[in-house]
C-alpha cells in the first residue's frame, strides 16, 4: 500500500509540474486553471489504485488459463457478480489508505480547487463506484478472451496503454483535438477516469453531471452484458483435463 | 595409418555461453510467428501512444518550458530511445520479485556465472525494439526539424548522450532489482524510479519545482539523458541549477547510477537467504 502511494505521488508531482506549466503557458487550457488542473491531476492519481487500470492481471486470467475456472462454474454464485463483488471490496480497501492520502499530498504541495457544496461529492461517490465497476467489467471481458487464445498478456498491455490514454490519465480528454476526443468518447474509457474526476472536481454540475453518470451506467450495462455473453460462450468451449 | 591431426575444440571465451543463450532466446521468440507479430504490433502502439501524450500537450500549448514542438520531438526521441533500448536489455529484471517470492532465484545462485549476467541474458525482448523504433523515428524527425549547427562536437554529444542514456536507465533497472531483495513485492515502489524516471525524462525539466529538479537532475539523473542534451543541441541556456553545459557530463551521471546500482545489487544479493525448499 505504501509502495503504491509513494509511486502515485512521484508520478503526481511530475504530472502536476508539467500541467501547471502548460496552464501558465497558454490562455484557456481547455477551461482549466491552476487550481482545477491540480484537482484533475491529483484526483486521477488517487483513483488509479481503485480502478485497477494499471494493476496486476486479474486472478481470473490465471484461472481461465489453468482450468480452475471450472470450479467457479460449479459454485452456486454467479461468476461475474462474485468477482465484481470481490473487486468492489478491494477497491474500497484501496481508496482509504492509498487514494485519499495521495489527494491530500497533492492538496498540500501543489494545491487544488475543490467544490464547496455537497452535491458534487455525493454524485461523485456514485460516479466513482460506477467507474470501478466499469473498469473491472472491462478487465473481466478482456481476461475472458483467454478462453480462445492461450496468452492474453499482449492484449492486456494494449488495453492498459490505449485505455489509460483515452481515459484521460496523461492529458485530460477535454484537451484532445476534436477527432481524438470523438474517438475516446466512443470507447468506455473516459467513463472510467475522466467522468468521476469531472464530477468530483465540479467541472460538470447539475443536469450535465447527471448525463455523465447516465453515460457511465450505459457503459456498465453494455460491457457487463458483453462479459456475460463471453462467459457463456467460453463455458461451452471450455474443456478441462483430469478430475 | 596416420593419426588424424588433433583439432582442438574451438576455445570459447567467457562470453561464449552468454552468446549462445542470447541467440537461442532470440530464435525462440520468433518461433510462434502470429504471437510474435501481435506482440511487436502492441509494442509499436505503446510507443505511438506515448508520443501522442506529448503531442497532445504541445498541440494545446505552443511552448512549454522553453521548448516548442520541434524541441519536444528531440526531447522525446532522446529519452525514449535510451529508455526503450535499456528496456530491451534490462527490462526483464522487472520479474525479479516473482523469482524471489517463488524461490526460483535459488537455482541461479547455484550456477557458476555472475547472477546479474544470468538474469540479464535470461530474456531479451525483441518486441520492445518496436517501441524503440517509434522513438528513433521521432528522434530523427527532431534532429532534422530543429535548427542544429552540426559539427564534430554535436555528433560526439549525441553519441555520448545515447550510450550514457542507455547506461543510466539500465542502471536504474539494476538499482530497482537490487532493492527488491529487501522490499519483497515492492515492484510498485521501484517502478517510481524506473518508469517514473523515464516519464520524468520525457518532460522539459525547466518546469519542475526545485526539489524535483534536484531529484531528477542529480539524485536520479534522468535529466542528463534527454533534457540537458536537448537544450545543449538547441543552444538554449537552460534554467538555474540545470545549465546546458552540464550535458557534457552525461557519462558522469551514468557512472554515478552504476556505482549506486552495483552497490545496491551487491548488498541485495548478499542479503538474500534463500526461499527454502
Amino acid at each position: 500500500m505504501f509502495a503504491g502511494l509513494f509511486t502515485n505521488c512521484v508520478f503526481g508531482f511530475v504530472r502536476a509540474a508539467v500541467m501547471m506549466a502548460a496552464v501558465r503557458a497558454s490562455d484557456g487550457f481547455g477551461g482549466y486553471d491552476e487550481g482545477t488542473i491540480g484537482a484533475y491531476v491529483w484526483l486521477s492519481q488517487g483513483l488509479l489504485g481503485a480502478t485497477q487500470f494499471m494493476g496486476p492481471p486479474l486472478e481470473l486470467v490465471d484461472r481461465v488459463k489453468n482450468g480452475d475456472i471450472a470450479i467457479d462454474f460449479l459454485r452456486p454464485v454467479d461468476v461475474q457478480f462474485s468477482y465484481l463483488a470481490a473487486d468492489l471490496g478491494r477497491a474500497a480497501a484501496t481508496i482509504l489508505p492509498r487514494g485519499v492520502p495521495s489527494v491530500l499530498v497533492g492538496m498540500l504541495t501543489f494545491g487544488m480547487t475543490m467544490p464547496n457544496t455537497p452535491a458534487p461529492y455525493l454524485l461523485g461517490l456514485l460516479s466513482v463506484l460506477l467507474a470501478v465497476a466499469l473498469s473491472f467489467l472491462c478487465l473481466f471481458a478482456v481476461g475472458l478472451i483467454g478462453f480462445w487464445v492461450v496468452e492474453t498478456r499482449g492484449l492486456r498491455v494494449l488495453y492498459q496503454i490505449c485505455g489509460t490514454f483515452l481515459a484521460g490519465l496523461f492529458v485530460p480528454v477535454h484537451m484532445f483535438p476534436g477527432w481524438l476526443r470523438t474517438m475516446a468518447h466512443i470507447t468506455p474509457f473516459p467513463s472510467i477516469l475522466q467522468s468521476p474526476i469531472d464530477i468530483l472536481s465540479g467541472r460538470v454540475t447539475g443536469i450535465d453531471a447527471v448525463t455523465v453518470v447516465a453515460t457511465q451506467v450505459f457503459w456498465v450495462l453494455l460491457i457487463g452484458a458483453m462479459g456475460r455473453v463471453l462467459l457463456a460462450a467460453g463455458r461451452r468451449r471450455l474443456e478441462v483435463q483430469g478430475g | 595409418m596416420a593419426e588424424p591431426p588433433f583439432v582442438p575444440a574451438p576455445a570459447g571465451t567467457w562470453c561464449t555461453p552468454y552468446a549462445a543463450v542470447l541467440a537461442s532466446r532470440i530464435r525462440a521468440q520468433q518461433t510462434y510467428r502470429l504471437s510474435f507479430a501481435s506482440e511487436v504490433f502492441s509494442a509499436f502502439l505503446i510507443g505511438l501512444v506515448e508520443f501522442a501524450e506529448v503531442w497532445v500537450i504541445f498541440h494545446n500549448v505552443r511552448v512549454l518550458g522553453g521548448l516548442d514542438l520541434d524541441g519536444a520531438l528531440l526531447l522525446f526521441g532522446l529519452s525514449n530511445t535510451s529508455f526503450a533500448l535499456a528496456q530491451v536489455l534490462f527490462g526483464h529484471l522487472d520479474s525479479l520479485p516473482v523469482l524471489i517470492r517463488m524461490g526460483t532465484i535459488d537455482a541461479y545462485y547455484l550456477r557458476p556465472q555472475p547472477l546479474l549476467l544470468q538474469l540479464i541474458t535470461s530474456d531479451i525482448s525483441l518486441r520492445r525494439l518496436a517501441r524503440a523504433s517509434v522513438a528513433i523515428v521521432v528522434l530523427g524527425l527532431g534532429l532534422i526539424r530543429n535548427d542544429i549547427c552540426w559539427g564534430p562536437d554535436t555528433l560526439a554529444l549525441l553519441a555520448a548522450t545515447l550510450t550514457s542514456g542507455i547506461a543510466v536507465f539500465g542502471g536504474l533497472f539494476v538499482c530497482a532489482a537490487g532493492a527488491q531483495f529487501f522490499l519483497i513485492d515492492g515492484s510498485e515502489l521501484t517502478n517510481s524510479f524506473t518508469y517514473g524516471g523515464s516519464f520524468a525524462a520525457m518532460q522539459p525539466a525547466s518546469v519542475f519545482p526545485t526539489p524535483l529538479k534536484l531529484l531528477f537532475g542529480f539524485a536520479i539523473p534522468v535529466s542528463f539523458t534527454a533534457y540537458l542534451p536537448t537544450i545543449a543541441l538547441l543552444d538554449l541556456p537552460g534554467p538555474p541549477l540545470l545549465p546546458a553545459w552540464l550535458a557534457w557530463l552525461t557519462p558522469l551521471a551514468a557512472i554515478w547510477v552504476w556505482l549506486l546500482a552495483l552497490g545496491l545489487w551487491r548488498i541485495g544479493t548478499r542479503h538474500y537467504q534463500g526461499g527454502g525448499g
